[in-house]
């Protein structure tokens, strides 16, 4: 059987794939709606801080012997305060101004802490071997799925479904939209806002770390690998709705796939096929697929 | 992004130009060095390549000699509309005399085309594209370390020998990708093999599954990776993750450089081949330059195209002294008259459609059990002596050639 010429097994083969690349971009774009939709940052660090937290999992792995399981702990953690860092110091202090500040802060700190990693470690990348436990694969009959890739489908997912229930379900999230909505009210029921808004920060930073990590083994650990990403990720978010939670996951995810049927239809449009779905997504729906007109 | 023109300036001499370089354009020869400096191929060209033209120009002791000479250096990104408009703002505005290395074939090409029409010098070195000498072959150009024709007549025939008689390329889609896949599909098919498939893919790609899943698929003996640096790594580091290789088919790394070798990791890269026009532990005059390019370049060991950079400069300054001009036709013209020697390419020869004349080498990875330490990776299979590494003179359209 045969779809336009591509055998349907084949097709499977390809959903499937991108349905895994899918998961970094639902990882990706998940981290940038949580800043955006709870603190209206747009944060252009985020490709920066991806590589960043590949690049921690290098060095525990270089320098301490710590390995890819601690490294999904360490990571987040790490990158997640040193983007606290860069929120306290800076950021903090252009929220009462336009978006388009805080942008030009985060890309001009993308700049600087690439152009710093590619200085001290070029631009071919490191190698990261892949956990000993997740080598390997399944063969599926329409293609050899390797244990890795799915481990990063169902990871990310968990990730993100748990992400969502936090921040749509429980009372803590109850509080971190209350405080994007009103500040000063929340504040006045004796909730620390400003530590709020730090810590949201910083777990969205760590989230972009987290996909970092589980890019180490497939990717190479390159100080390029967040500028080649980051702005797929961006037209995702657009697509999805600047700041809807489930927006990004469920495009992240679907875009992931649309992107890979391009891969077999028409290779040499894959990487435009998200622009080209961006534009026309904004001209039918200019809030984006699951935005709330403001 | 912003176009960001890094970086520059060094070397000069002391005393003002002598009156023997009387014809020297403003008394000073301006070296100009445009290639990737952050991208992709940062590592294979970049600030190595800087350094490589640097240390020509104290090797030639143009301080001794008189001559001012200065290198500067921008970063193209790999766009051929700013790689021109960089290049004529250096002709126009900043009085650039020649410019080096150049990677990214589309690049190389649209710069062949601005140094011809302003009687400038070019020395291409990073660019592969065998078109540079065919033709787009240019009075003003020289295509000094490599090309695709040479990648696809060394790697490509050495694998259809052994048996790969069936491809599938993986190519990057753009100039570079389509020669490199164009020369190696006219090596195999001249030996009989078959070509089953091809896949053009955007550059720079950091996913390839779904590529190397249709290749897979195709069922061809060998996988023929017609992309380079960055795309090379994660195409290799990516097949092994899915089986390729363990499910019987091959992959032929088209053009891989050491520096990508290096990025692997031996585990990865044992056991591919590769072509090559210079390997730092070839014999004691590579080795101690490369332990003082080493040293200059944090630790890492330079790639063909640094030496080609270090040894074309060289050569155009040898040209510029007897000629005692650095007008860009003149000096073309005399370095194709001239023989070539370094201690790098040793002796060779510049033909008539610009294309640079010297051995080509066929190494294999080692095994990690072979290598005694970082940068210790390839052993040599074959040599390819200089008259059989390049395209035969009349086999390339050169229009400089029918004259």
């Amino acid at each position: 059987m045969t779809v336009f010429g591509i055998p349907t097994q084949a097709l499977f083969g390809q959903l499937l794939i991108g349905l895994i690349n899918g998961a970094f971009y639902a990882l990706l774009s998940l981290g940038l709606s949580v800043i955006f939709g709870l603190l209206n940052i747009i944060n252009f660090s985020h490709g920066a801080q991806y590589m960043m937290g590949a690049f921690v999992a290098y060095f525990a792995l270089q320098w301490a012997g710590l390995g890819y399981w601690w490294s999904l702990l360490l990571a987040p953690i790490v990158v997640g305060l040193i983007g606290m860092t860069i929120e306290r110091t800076m950021l903090k202090r252009l929220y009462h101004l336009d978006h388009l500040y805080g942008l030009l802060l985060t890309f001009g700190c993308a700049l600087v802490i690439e152009g710093v990693f590619r200085h001290e470690f070029g631009s071919s990348g490191l190698p990261y071997t892949m956990p000993a436990a997740l080598t390997g694969g399944y063969n599926l009959g329409f293609m050899f799925l390797p244990t890795y890739r799915a481990w990063v489908i169902v990871f990310s997912l968990v990730v993100c479904l748990g992400t969502w229930y936090v921040i749509e379900q429980t009372k803590l999230g109850s509080y971190l939209r209350a405080a994007t909505e009103n500040p000063a009210l929340v504040q006045a029921f004796g909730i620390n806002v400003p530590r709020m808004i730090t810590l949201t920060y910083g777990f969205g930073v760590a989230l972009a770390a987290l996909a970092g990590v589980l890019a180490a083994p497939i990717y190479q650990v390159n100080p390029l690998m967040g500028s080649n990403i980051i702005i797929v990720v961006f037209a995702i978010v657009v697509i999805g709705g600047m700041g809807s939670i489930m927006g990004s996951i469920v495009t992240g995810f679907g875009l992931g796939m649309i992107e890979g049927l391009t891969k077999v239809f028409y290779p040499e449009a894959s990487n435009t096929v998200i622009f080209v779905i961006m534009a026309l997504v904004l001209l039918v729906r200019p809030t984006g697929l699951f935005g709330r007109a403001s | 992004m912003p176009t960001l023109v890094i970086a520059f300036v060094t070397v000069a001499t002391l005393a003002l130009a002598a009156p023997a370089y009387a014809q020297i354009s403003d008394g000073v020869v301006k070296i100009g060095v445009l290639n990737d400096q952050s991208g992709p191929y940062a590592d294979i060209t970049g600030p190595g390549s800087v350094t490589a033209a640097r240390m020509a120009v104290e090797d030639f002791g143009a301080a001794k000699k008189n001559l001012k000479v200065e290198v500067i250096a921008a970063d193209h990104q790999n766009k051929p509309d700013v790689g021109s408009s960089i290049a004529r703002q250096w002709f126009d505005a900043e009085k650039v005399d020649v410019i080096v290395d150049v990677p990214t074939s589309s690049v190389a090409l649209a710069i062949n085309q601005v140094t011809r029409d302003k009687g400038k010098a070019f020395l291409v070195s990073g660019a592969a594209a065998s078109d540079l000498t065919g033709k787009a072959c240019s009075p003003n150009t020289i295509h000094w370390t490599y090309d695709t024709w040479a990648l696809a007549h060394g790697t490509g025939s050495a694998i259809v020998k052994t048996g790969g008689d069936t491809w599938f390329f993986l190519t990057a889609d753009y100039a570079f990708g389509h020669a490199l896949e164009r020369d190696t599909e006219q090596v195999v098919l001249k030996a009989g093999g078959k070509v089953l498939g091809k896949v053009r893919h955007p550059f720079p790609t950091s996913d390839f599954s779904s590529f190397l899943l249709q290749a897979q698929a195709s069922k061809a003996k060998i996988i023929g990776l017609a992309n380079a640096g960055a795309d090379t790594i994660n195409a290799i580091k990516q097949a092994s993750e899915f089986g390729i290789v363990r499910g019987g088919q091959n992959l032929a790394g088209l053009l891989v450089f050491i520096s990508d070798v290096h990025a692997l990791g031996l585990e990865k890269a044992q056991g591919l081949i590769l072509t090559e026009a210079f390997y730092w532990d070839q014999n004691d005059a590579t080795r101690s330059w490369a332990k003082k390019f080493a040293e200059r370049q944090r630790n890492a060991m330079p790639t063909m195209v640094q030496a080609g950079v270090y040894s074309a400069v060289l050569h155009y300054l040898k040209a510029v002294e007897q000629l005692k001009s650095d007008d860009g036709t003149k000096v073309i013209a005399k370095m194709k008259e001239m023989p070539t020697d370094d201690s790098l390419f040793g002796k060779g020869t510049v033909r008539a459609d610009g294309r640079k004349i010297h051995p080509m080498y066929l190494y294999e990875v080692k095994k990690p059990s072979e290598s005694k330490g970082p940068w210790d990776y390839y052993k040599l299979r074959a040599t390819i002596p200089a008259d059989q590494a390049f395209r035969p003179l009349n086999e390339g359209e050169c229009p400089l050639v029918k004259k």
